[in-house]
């Protein structure tokens, strides 16, 4: 087995948050102690809810946040601080992209301009190279030297998205954090988009974070797949089999909500409750006040995400295998 | 199956256009008492400005022509006062995001309140008792004291629960649900689906869903009309036309959604973008981007025209649909 391209171990990341005008600060864990290992070439999906901190844990893998727990290894490196020299030169091999392309592009500069800068900061080849690496780029993900010469305003979102795909693989990452790229494209155009991305880390053996909302979207990009509910890590393994028998109730619960055409809603569980406040963490297993097998024992104990089959681990008392194990011998 | 009964709603040529823009072609559409009708289609395709006219809720720059019949009464005719009875009482419209279609400085007791002595004459005690029971019908806990909160107070899918009970108030017949579960989470999508399944079924209201989720439509609708470019391509029973689309669009739309069982394969995508509407190209709108185009869509506009039983589709291949063998398709 190869080294991992990146480590992830234990991060945390916490807010301070204030209820109201006078309220008292609260703390909030928007990231408690998530770990994975990506090797090169290898796609982790990470899917979960709004305040799953899925998000976070992209910007803390990067650096752009810190950590205030845990750490990040690249290439068998402890990440160096953010703002140094040493992490600017690091970033030129991680990038990442994020759900709205408008708003990651600059307005006021043509295409080909901003896909050329990151050579240009990294001081990457002279000036014809990066001029023709600039339309080699383009070309990439299917935009034509016209469009280079375009504004932000004048391409369609999927075109937007692709510029910045482009832009991203300028620096010829090994590692790329995909934030919700595709969900603000329309449906037709998410299809263009994913087989972009597909082609992309086949070609160019990119290591992906592809966080998302979508279990669809996640398993036809990602090989591995991590659910997130509330800061943590609740399952992760193999993406076909974990939607196909997810094993941790909210993984359950979230495969069965994916609606799909041709079924109908018959037998599909539904959550009671909202989603959880990160502010008002629940005691026990966070998950337990929403879960329909719960125990009174989940009220108390934390789970620990652990080994429950091949390649897969979970976090959840009632798939513990020690508790399975005694089952099965009771069977 | 022939329908007998008269529809509850039908829009007949119903057209719409911005600054001289034409953005809604002629849009042939029936409702039916008590079903279920999906509007799919990418934004921009007209399936929100289609009811947002027949409700004559488009700014007065819209121009919109044609007729919207409720039960044979025509309401694009109609007035002011006419409208305010017929939205909100006989049709009830939801929208993506709760949060803003609240009053945020109203109590939900207060607006729900407006509802029901507008819609249904009640008053005093009778408000209370009836507001009451509508937040129990839409499953908000402790509805008693949750009527003196303000919206802030609940999340997201409450906050849809609680325009469902707005929208429930006047007992309408069909209620409009434009993308109502696009802003709430996997888990709450289904919750807030499931919810309205359950008021339907104790109603009998008719409902139109407009969703850009094929999967949400496919679930939840008897019938689905997919809409491309401001007009209707493909419309029929849902079951069949999400396990067999006839429309070269409709089955870009479903073939381009990734699989969630089964093997990988690759992703049917559309290649190009949608048209601008200020400069639609000649002919068939969706030419462009079809696979199967050729020189005769660019002569003329295709109809809405039946292929067989219910169903019927806005395309030249319509002749010789059974030619093209179902789910036969080039990956682009």
């Amino acid at each position: 087995m190869t080294a991992p391209l990146v480590s992830v171990d234990g991060i945390a990341r916490r807010y301070a948050m204030r209820r109201g005008l006078f309220g008292r600060p609260v703390q909030i864990r928007a990231v408690d102690g998530v770990s994975f290992a990506l090797s090169a070439g290898e796609t982790l999906g990470i899917v979960g809810e709004s305040g799953s901190g899925k998000s976070t844990t992209g910007r803390v893998v990067l650096g752009l946040e810190p950590a205030d727990a845990g750490s990040v290894a690249f290439d068998g490196v402890p990440m160096p601080e953010a703002g140094t020299p040493v992490w600017r030169r690091q970033r030129a091999r991680m990038q990442m992209i994020f759900q709205d392309p408008l708003g990651a592009l600059d307005r006021r500069l043509a295409i080909a301009t901003q896909v050329r800068e990151p050579l240009d900061i990294h001081a990457i080849g002279d000036e014809k190279a990066r001029d023709a690496r600039v339309i080699d780029l383009l070309d990439r993900v299917g935009l034509s030297a016209d469009h280079g010469r375009r504004f932000p305003h004048e391409l369609s979102g999927g075109q937007r998205q692709r510029a910045v795909l482009a832009r991203a693989l300028a620096t010829k990452p090994d590692f790329l954090v995909c934030d919700e790229p595709i969900s603000a494209l329309d449906v037709s155009i998410q299809a263009q988009v994913v087989n972009l991305l597909v082609d992309l880390q086949a070609d160019l053996g990119l290591a992906m974070l592809f966080i998302s909302h979508d279990l669809r979207v996640v398993r036809q990009v990602s090989r591995r797949v991590a659910v997130m509910y509330l800061g943590r890590i609740v399952e992760e393994g193999d993406a076909d089999d974990l939607f196909a028998r997810p094993a941790h109730p909210y993984t359950k619960a979230l495969v069965s909500a994916a609606p799909t055409p041709g079924r109908r809603m018959a037998d599909r569980v539904v959550l009671t409750g909202d989603p959880p406040d990160p502010a008002d963490r629940p005691s026990g297993c966070a998950f337990h006040p929403r879960c329909p097998v719960a125990v009174p024992r989940c009220r108390e104990a934390e789970p620990a995400l652990v080994d429950v089959g091949p390649g897969r681990r979970a976090a959840c008392l009632l798939v513990d295998p020690t508790e399975t194990a005694a089952r099965d011998a009771v069977r | 199956m022939p329908e007998v009964s008269p529809p509850l709603v039908r829009l007949e040529a119903l057209n719409v256009a911005f600054d001289g823009v034409t953005v809604l072609h002629g849009i042939d559409l029936e409702v039916r008492r008590g079903e279920t009708l999906g509007l799919v289609g990418e934004s921009g395709s007209g399936k929100s400005v289609t009811w947002l006219a027949a409700l004559g809720l488009l700014p007065k720059k819209a121009k919109v022509a044609g007729r919207v019949l409720l039960d044979g009464e025509d309401l694009l005719g109609a007035d002011e006062k006419r409208l305010d009875d017929v939205r909100g009482g006989r049709i009830a419209m939801i929208f993506q995001d709760p949060a803003s279609a609240l009053n945020p400085v109203l109590t939900i007791r207060r607006q729900l309140g407006e509802a029901l002595a507008l819609h249904r004459g009640l008053t005093g005690r009778e408000i209370g008792a009836e507001a009451k029971r509508l937040l129990d019908l839409v499953g908000i806990p402790d509805a008693e004291r949750r009527l003196s909160a303000y919206p802030h107070e609940f999340s997201g899918g409450q906050n849809q629960r609680i325009m469902i009970a707005m929208a429930l108030a006047g007992r309408p017949d069909l209620l409009v649900a434009d993308e109502p579960t696009t802003a709430l989470d996997a888990t709450i999508q289904a919750q807030i689906l499931d919810l309205l399944a359950a008021v339907r079924r104790e109603t009998g209201m008719a409902m139109v869903l407009i969703s850009h989720d094929l999967g949400v439509v496919s679930e939840t609708c008897d019938r689905v009309a997919v809409m491309y470019a401001g007009r209707i391509v493909e419309e029929g029973p849902s079951a069949q036309v999400f396990d067999d689309p006839a429309h070269p669009y409709a089955r870009g739309l479903i073939g381009a959604l990734p699989p969630l069982d089964g093997s990988r394969r690759r992703l049917i995508s559309i290649p190009g973008t949608v048209p601008d509407p200020r400069d639609p190209p000649p002919g068939c709108a969706f030419g462009p981007r079809c696979l199967h185009a050729t020189r005769d869509c660019t002569a003329t506009t295709p109809r809405l025209e039946r292929i067989e039983g219910e169903r019927r589709m806005a395309c030249i291949l319509a002749v010789h649909r059974r030619a093209l063998a179902p789910r036969e398709f080039e990956f682009a």
